[in-house]
């Protein structure tokens, strides 16, 4: 469990996220909703440690999170960063590997259970035969994918995600999104998740926080969020409400 | 670039231990024909006295100093160019060779009695320079790879002034060796020289070694490899003062050697694939190598007189790198 309490963040003086405060439940999927430049991605960063807090507390099962050690964060919490540049030649497995860095020893020698998790991980991200590949001769959207499976070999409980599916085809993005949620019911494992797809963070997210200037301006369930009201505040667009004929969650459809 | 891969589940450690099998006998084959080769012709066989001393107390001394320089620099090179994922990377481009140069000479000038003073002096000119060159590539947004080589070149100018200042103050005698010793010269070898170096390149390895597996994830990126668990100031100042060291004690017992932690690390990259666990051992068999095999052709190519091994170094050096460069 993940608690997030009051904390700002600030960029030299500026305060980039204000008195943001949140639980994350075992089992919950959390989205983060907002405009560009509304704090999304420091917030995240933060919640692994890699931003100093300014003001506030996080508690991870009840713990600071700054009483932590490196590895023991990474074992406990993932991250799916947006793209990352390789400069030197990396096969995909030796970089579905460094998810298992946390648990290696000292001179850190990939064990039998390391090898196996990273090839499940591959294998649930739809990348099978790419062990071998370069990752630099890969397509965005499969670098993406391996980017996602380097989190999932952690098995770590908690995973961040700063918009996944920002180079993901159709398929893959459901896949992604099914793969999360399925990993957070079955094994009570948690995520937060950036998008600007507001129709995924309805149909997959249990909860929503909605940031605007850095302050959270509405939080709660998909339904209550993403009322017009919120939606005209925060993007300045109106927009049309109904309900997903399908799977009976909120739709959002801009007008233009 | 196509990496000859090696299987990580079936065999790549059997494979790299038969390849790193096979590298140790080739550099002990280097060393004993090198032995055997220089301006006094020896077999191994019916020594003289002369030629004993010549063998044991030159040679030798010469050649193992020169495969301890040759692993030092080529272990520093790789480690600097996966903590700083640069592939240009290296001890002499980053100025941290003249930082052990000027240090150098400095104890050269002011304690030119006391042996031990050069590479204590040499270590702490390369960690300075080290530390000028990384403060001036970070900035708030972190370090940028374009910012860090332009640091590397403004360090590395500025020293080379400073020993350009420093020899025109040393009499004619002193200069020339000088200025071979700036251009990577193993003709001063000593015993000593070579315990010490030895000494660094025993303990950098251990060293490197047990941070490869962090520096694969930092050669990846360093948030990436925060958020995998390493602990990145660590594992960077471990590498800086280990790269310093050796970079300092080759130095001191050799002058500035260029491009074996450039094109060394490339070259070994290229046969076995970017794992550091392989990439940073390999480095320094190859790079011992490569500097036995230097050493012996300046010392035998316009035999008796010599040349100094930087230049042969920089001759063998900057063709092949560009020709990795453009085959890339």
């Amino acid at each position: 469990m993940l608690n997030v309490l009051n904390i700002t963040i600030n960029y030299g003086t500026d305060e980039v996220v204000k008195k943001v405060s949140f639980t994350l439940q075992n089992g919950e999927i959390l989205a983060i909703v907002g405009a560009n430049g509304a704090g999304k991605t420091t917030l995240l960063r933060a919640l692994n440690g890699t931003l100093p807090l300014k003001k506030g507390e996080i508690l991870l099962d009840s713990k600071k999170l700054k009483d932590y050690s490196r590895r023991e964060i990474a074992q406990k919490i993932a991250v799916v960063a947006q793209e990352t540049e390789t400069k030197f030649p990396v096969t995909v497995l030796e970089f579905v590997l460094a998810g298992r860095f946390a648990y290696g020893g000292a001179f850190g020698w990939e064990t039998e259970t390391d090898l196996t998790v990273a090839e499940n991980a591959l294998e649930m991200c739809d990348l099978r035969n790419f062990q071998a590949r370069l990752m630099n001769e890969l397509s965005g959207g499969e670098r993406q994918r391996v980017v996602l499976a380097r989190a999932l070999a952690t098995e770590a409980r908690i995973l961040l995600l700063d918009e996944p599916t920002a180079n993901l085809d159709l398929a893959h993005q459901a896949m992604m999104f099914r793969l999360v949620r399925e990993r957070c019911k079955s094994q009570a494992k948690s995520a937060i998740v950036i998008t600007h797809d507001l129709n995924l963070a309805s149909e997959f997210a249990d909860e929503i926080l909605l940031l605007k200037g850095g302050g959270v301006l509405s939080k709660g369930k998909p339904e209550a969020v993403l009322n017009a009201g919120n939606l005209r505040e925060v993007f300045n667009v109106e927009v049309l409400l109904d309900e997903n004929p399908a799977s009976k969650k909120m739709r959002v459809t801009t007008i233009y | 670039m196509k990496k000859k891969s090696i299987d990580i589940k079936t065999n790549k450690f059997s494979a790299s231990r038969r390849l790193g099998g096979f590298l140790l006998l080739l550099l002990f084959l280097a060393i004993f024909v090198a032995a055997l080769l220089g301006s006094e012709k020896l077999s191994f066989f019916d020594l003289n006295e002369q030629q004993r001393a010549i063998l044991f107390d030159i040679r030798l001394p010469r050649i193992l100093l020169g495969a301890s320089v040759g692993a030092s620099l080529a272990l520093a090179g790789a480690s600097l160019q996966a903590l700083l994922r640069n592939p240009l990377a290296e001890p002499y481009l980053l100025g941290v060779s003249n930082g052990a140069a000027l240090g150098t000479m400095l104890a050269f000038v002011f304690f030119a009695n006391l042996e031990f003073a050069r590479p204590i002096f040499a270590f702490a000119g390369a960690s300075l320079a080290t530390f000028a060159v990384y403060q001036m590539a970070k900035s708030r947004a972190g370090m940028n790879v374009e910012r860090l080589v332009l640091s590397g070149v403004i360090v590395t100018t500025f020293l080379s002034s400073i020993i350009v200042l420093l020899t025109s103050l040393l009499d004619a005698a002193k200069l020339r060796s000088f200025t071979f010793w700036l251009l990577g010269d193993l003709s001063q070898s000593t015993r000593n020289g070579f315990y010490l170096s030895f000494a660094a390149v025993l303990i950098g390895l251990a060293i490197l070694i047990s941070q490869s597996r962090a520096l694969n994830l930092m050669m990846i990126g360093e948030r990436d490899a925060f958020d995998f668990g390493v602990e990145i100031e660590r594992v960077r100042l471990l590498v800086f003062a280990t790269s310093s060291l050796l970079v300092g004690t080759a130095v001191a017992a050799s002058g500035s050697v260029g491009y074996v932690g450039l094109i060394v690390p490339h070259l070994v990259r290229l046969a076995i694939g970017s794992d550091n666990r392989f990439v940073i051992p390999f480095s320094a068999i190859v790079g011992a190598i490569f500097v036995v095999f230097a050493d012996t052709l300046a010392r035998t190519l316009i035999a008796p007189r010599e040349l100094p091994v930087g230049a042969i170094t920089a001759l063998v050096g900057a063709p092949l790198f560009i020709y990795l460069l453009r085959r890339n």
